[in-house]
């Protein structure tokens, strides 16, 4: 988003994101001794799924409303593949990321061609579709999900139905996937990305054909979204509607600005500050609803930056 | 454990030592002691899952709460057991998903022994099988698919009130059989509402009905306009409902506004809920034929029950499914206490094993596949002058008697029923 | 006489009952469409408004025993009136940023709407009276059509047509729609900008509140009635061409009547039928069929 705040920095160095990342390492390494691991697998996943939306929408300035499908698309994939044709873990996930990546080149080429809202309603548009489509076909067991996803061994080898070795998958393809993002952002691809959030018509000017790179994006996010949602379907055992309900691209999107758009480590501590509301309000019911509307009302007219967005203003430095 | 044993040897000791009555009392302590012993952390703990604030939220909801814990107070009441017990609840929204989350975390980190209620077919069939793997109990009231004593049936689940065969052939048979042998289907199009309408459909065909259509409406609707307008022109005598919830509210008040119950014929309403009437009012909802195997007006006991839920509960009376909680965790203490264990598994298996007998359902049994059996009611809505009060909306035309009322276990392809 | 292997008359019946939806898809569209189109804010509590339109009316009509007719006039400007403290309050600010922001804003309102009246009223629908002389169903012949529906269709008319001739061909349209363009120009000849930008503000909304007043005897009263159907409009206003007011009007009566076919002959896809007519009218005329490209 063009208008977002600019956080502009005289650093070049990024020992302050090599610091995050170390912070941030450790705290999911020791965490489980405390905290229900099944909880942090789902943080993991969620900030796997915002990281992959902010790169969009942070970075390459669009606004997709219609991410869900992704998650969604990669979870019953996963589900289906682990379940009926009993591949490993590790089989699933690729498979799945492959799906959500196909999904993405299709939407993409059909979504790039807009702008700003219409590419927004596009992406919703494109994702009711494939809500309505998984609501029907058989294979995705409807309102019932495709439950009872076995979790399999792991290269053949580690019995994944035990929590510690499940957690150890997780941290490592959530990991995996964030450094990948962290590398797209500070490599030419991701200046250019940039650059063509700042201003468009420069960027083309420049000579850079802006759609192809914007697909490139939109496909790669996609990808990594569909990775997430075929953890989370391999943690929870179980692929649901849920995934691909619109709600899921609003609570994203959520995730993404409470955590601070743009940023690096912004979407993690935006899933785990949603993620955690959802878990202890639960009881509460439609509170849920509620305080989630009163956040996205606060982050938009207070507290733009978001978290890690406020804590990099005040240092100065990018995170 | 060891301290437990120990004491055990002491006290059996001990009373080798005294006449015979102090052997005896010594004996009964002895084994309570050994009892108390195999309870996990001295609690036995039931959680309540359900739709606290959506769609089943008047259906179970606070309600199923409310009446687990009626339920527990009654128990150690009337039976003076010594078990401490403790409810608690949670939302699942209907998702399989977040009930999923909610189950995982009770029985890893909360302790609790037992999950009751879990209406939404979805997440009944996944609390279902997480039950199954961790050793745990899982009484289901408010779901209805009859996979979950069926194909998905498992040690560790037991379904109470009610299910889609009870519901098809209770109505389905009832209604053929009084002349409504012509049918058009309205089907959510969703599993829920296929596997309803396939149900249904089953028992108008074998009673000598016919089915003249059917129509799919995406799930859910708003608007059933036109979809009723094609049930019109079809000249059915019955339109069936095989859908759930809002849609179900919603389809019968458009019939009466287009006149179709006017024009002679008649709706009948595969899962409607007291609740639902009550939101829908009688004069939108009159005439509709239903089958529910709970009903507060039934007796004495009954009725009891209803006046003491509703005063707990803002003046709401008892759905089937809160009726069914509160039978369920009634026979569940009392396995318990004869089992003298809270391990899912062992509990399960005493349930099947003990008769049940409660204010509510009367005398009925568990099979071994899971399925509860008590008699069925057909019912039909009252007309608004035949109505005393709030909630007097129901006329019984029907009983099924309980081994009538439910799937033959043989027909149910339940793994645990071993093929003869 | 069978169309299609419809008999004729059912297929009217079916189209009849499709002009009805419509009429809801143009008022709740037509609300959007001067939102978007003139202010160019994304207002997606659109549909927690239409939902509040119907709940005022239902706690009206209970608590204060206010009937049908009396609703129809002071619903909408109630509710109007909490969307011009919304936009005095809150959109003003958003106005100098990304057009997205407003997006959020209001997506966020909306879920704190429709969650608070979650929480009070639970999920389950309330029932609200068509008032009496509504009661009952004209004869057609080939159908029977409750008079209600029939009101409702020439209430959307008025309407729509009404507002469409006040922006289009009025004067005061005429400043609205120069305010949209050219701001700071029309502020210096004199005309208060920001004060008929929050006025009409309050005008979408307001109809948004109609339309739920409307839609309340015909489906329950429930705090989710807007969640779902916002999206649908959406879609209406983008096909249509979001600056144009005709254009959603239209739209709006042309998706019902194509829903109300696509539940004839194929009703699974009846839910995402505006979908794929959106999809492709965004890849082959991309500022909608009635819209202009700005």
């Amino acid at each position: 988003m063009s208008n977002a705040t600019p956080l502009t920095f005289k650093s070049k160095s990024f020992t302050h994101q090599w610091v995050a990342f170390v912070i941030m390492v450790m705290i999911f390494a020791i965490a489980p001794i405390w905290i229900y691991p099944i909880f942090l697998m789902k943080v993991m996943c969620f900030a796997l799924f915002a990281c992959a939306f902010n790169l969009l929408l942070g970075f390459g300035g669009l606004l997709s409303f219609g991410h869900a499908m992704f998650l969604g698309t990669a979870g019953y994939a996963a589900a289906h593949a682990a379940k009926v044709w009993g591949w490993n873990p590790e089989l699933a996930v690729l498979f799945a990321t492959a799906c959500s990546a196909g999904l993405a080149l299709v939407a993409g080429m059909l979504a790039i061609r807009r702008q700003g809202i219409y590419f927004a309603m596009i992406t919703l548009a494109l994702s009711q579709m494939v809500y309505f489509f998984y609501l029907q076909t058989p294979f995705t067991g409807g309102e019932d999900g495709i439950q009872s996803v076995p979790r399999g061994k792991l290269l053949g080898i580690f019995d994944l139905s035990e929590n510690l070795a499940m957690y150890m998958f997780v941290m490592a393809i959530f990991l995996a996937g964030f450094s990948l993002i962290w590398r797209i952002v500070h490599s030419p691809f991701g200046q250019i990305l940039k650059a063509i959030r700042e201003n468009q018509d420069r960027a083309i000017s420049l000579g850079y054909d802006t759609d192809h790179y914007k697909l490139v994006a939109f496909v790669i996010s996609g990808a990594l979204a569909g990775t997430a949602g075929a953890t989370k379907a391999l943690v929870f055992q179980l692929a649901s509607l849920t995934d691909v309900h619109w709600s899921m691209s609003g609570e994203v999107v959520l995730m993404t600005l409470v955590g601070g758009l743009g940023t690096l480590f912004g979407p993690v501590v935006g899933a785990a500050v949603i993620v955690s509301m959802q878990n202890y309000l639960a009881q509460f019911g439609a509170w849920v609803t509620i305080i989630q509307g009163l956040i996205f009302v606060i982050c938009v007219m207070a507290f733009r930056r978001g978290v890690m967005g406020e804590i990099a203003n005040w240092i100065k430095k990018p995170l | 454990m060891n301290i437990w044993v120990s004491d055990f040897f002491l006290t059996g000791v001990l009373a080798m030592k005294r006449n015979l009555l102090s052997l005896a009392v010594a004996a009964t302590f002895a084994f309570a002691g050994a009892a108390q012993a195999q309870i996990s952390d001295g609690i036995v703990k039931i959680g309540v899952l359900n739709d606290m604030s959506g769609l089943y939220s008047d259906i179970t909801g606070p309600g199923s709460l409310s009446a687990a814990k009626m339920a527990v107070e009654d128990y150690i009441k009337s039976s003076k057991s010594q078990l401490k017990v403790e409810v608690v609840g949670a939302d699942h929204q209907n998702k399989p998903d977040v009930g999923s989350n909610v189950a995982r975390q009770w029985y890893d980190t909360d302790k609790v022994d037992m999950i009751a209620d879990v209406p939404t077919s979805s997440v009944g069939l996944a609390i279902a099988k997480i039950s199954s793997d961790k050793g745990k109990l899982h009484v289901n009231s408010g779901s209805a698919t009859a996979d979950l004593s069926g194909k998905a049936c498992n040690a560790n689940t037991i379904h109470w009130a009610y299910d889609t065969w009870m519901l098809a052939n209770g109505t389905g048979t009832a209604i053929v059989k009084s002349g409504g042998d012509t049918w058009f289907f309205l089907t959510a199009d969703y599993a829920f509402g296929h596997a309803l309408e396939r149900d249904t459909e089953a028992v108008v065909l074998k009673n000598g009905g016919k089915v003249l259509g059917k129509v799919r409406t995406p799930f859910p609707t708003q608007d059933f306009s036109s979809f009723l307008l094609q049930a019109q022109a079809s000249k059915a005598k019955i339109i069936g409902l095989a859908n759930a919830g809002g849609d179900t509210t919603n389809s019968i008040k458009q019939a009466f506004e287009f006149g179709i119950t006017k024009g002679g014929q008649n709706l009948a309403g595969m899962l409607v809920f007291l609740p639902d009437v009550h939101s829908l009012g009688l004069e939108k909802a009159q005439g509709l034929m239903l089958t529910e195997t709970f009903y507060w007006d039934l007796n004495d006991q009954t009725r009891a029950f209803a006046k003491r839920f509703a005063a707990a509960n803002g003046g709401k009376y008892p759905s089937m499914v809160q009726a069914g909680v509160y039978s369920s965790v009634i026979h569940y203490l009392k396995a318990v206490d004869a089992a003298k264990t809270d391990d899912g598994t062992k509990v399960a298996a005493k349930m099947k094993e003990l008769p049940t007998d409660d204010i509510l359902f009367g005398k009925g049994s568990v099979r071994a596949d899971g399925r509860k059996i008590h008699p069925a009611y057909l019912f039909q809505v009252k007309k608004p002058s035949e109505s005393k009060g709030p909630y007097d909306y129901y006329k019984l035309v029907a009983t099924i008697p309980a081994n009538e009322a439910f799937r033959p276990m043989a027909d149910g392809e339940c793994p645990l029923v071993a093929k003869k | 006489m069978e169309i299609f292997g419809i008999p004729s008359q059912a297929l009217f019946g079916q189209l009849l009952i499709g002009l009805i939806n419509g009429s809801f898809y143009a008022l709740l569209s037509l609300g959007l469409a001067v939102i978007f189109g003139l202010l160019n804010i994304i207002n997606f509590s659109h549909g927690a408004q239409y939902m509040l339109g119907a709940f005022v009316a239902y706690l009206s009509l209970n608590k204060l025993g206010i009937n049908y007719w009396v609703s129809l006039i002071v619903t909408p400007l109630l509710v109007g009136a909490t969307g011009v403290l919304i936009e005095k309050t809150m959109l003003k600010r958003l106005y100098k940023l990304d057009h997205l922001y407003g997006l959020l804003l209001t997506f966020g309102l909306a879920l704190i709407i429709q969650g608070v009246f979650r929480n009070e009223f639970g999920s389950s629908g309330m029932p609200y009276p068509a008032p009496d002389v509504f009661q009952g169903v004209f004869n057609l012949g080939f159908m029977f059509l409750p008079k209600y529906r029939a009101w409702v269709i020439g209430v959307s008319l008025v309407v729509c047509l009404g507002t469409w001739f006040v922006i289009e061909r009025t004067k005061l349209g005429a400043y609205l729609r120069a305010a949209t363009e050219n701001p700071s120009l029309v502020q210096a000849f004199g005309i208060n900008v920001p004060r008929m930008v929050t006025l009409t503000y309050g005008f979408g909304v307001a109809l948004a509140a109609l339309a739920g007043v409307m839609a309340a005897p015909i489906y329950q009263v429930s705090p989710m009635m807007g969640a779902d159907i916002i999206i649908v409009v959406f879609a209406v206003v983008v096909v249509g061409g979001m600056g144009s007011i005709m254009g959603a009007i239209l739209t709006g009566f042309g998706l019902g009547l194509v829903e109300g076919l696509t539940k004839v002959f194929y009703p699974e896809a009846s839910n995402t039928v505006i979908f794929v007519i959106m999809t492709i009218v965004l890849l082959l005329k991309p500022a909608g069929l009635f819209g202009t490209q700005k």
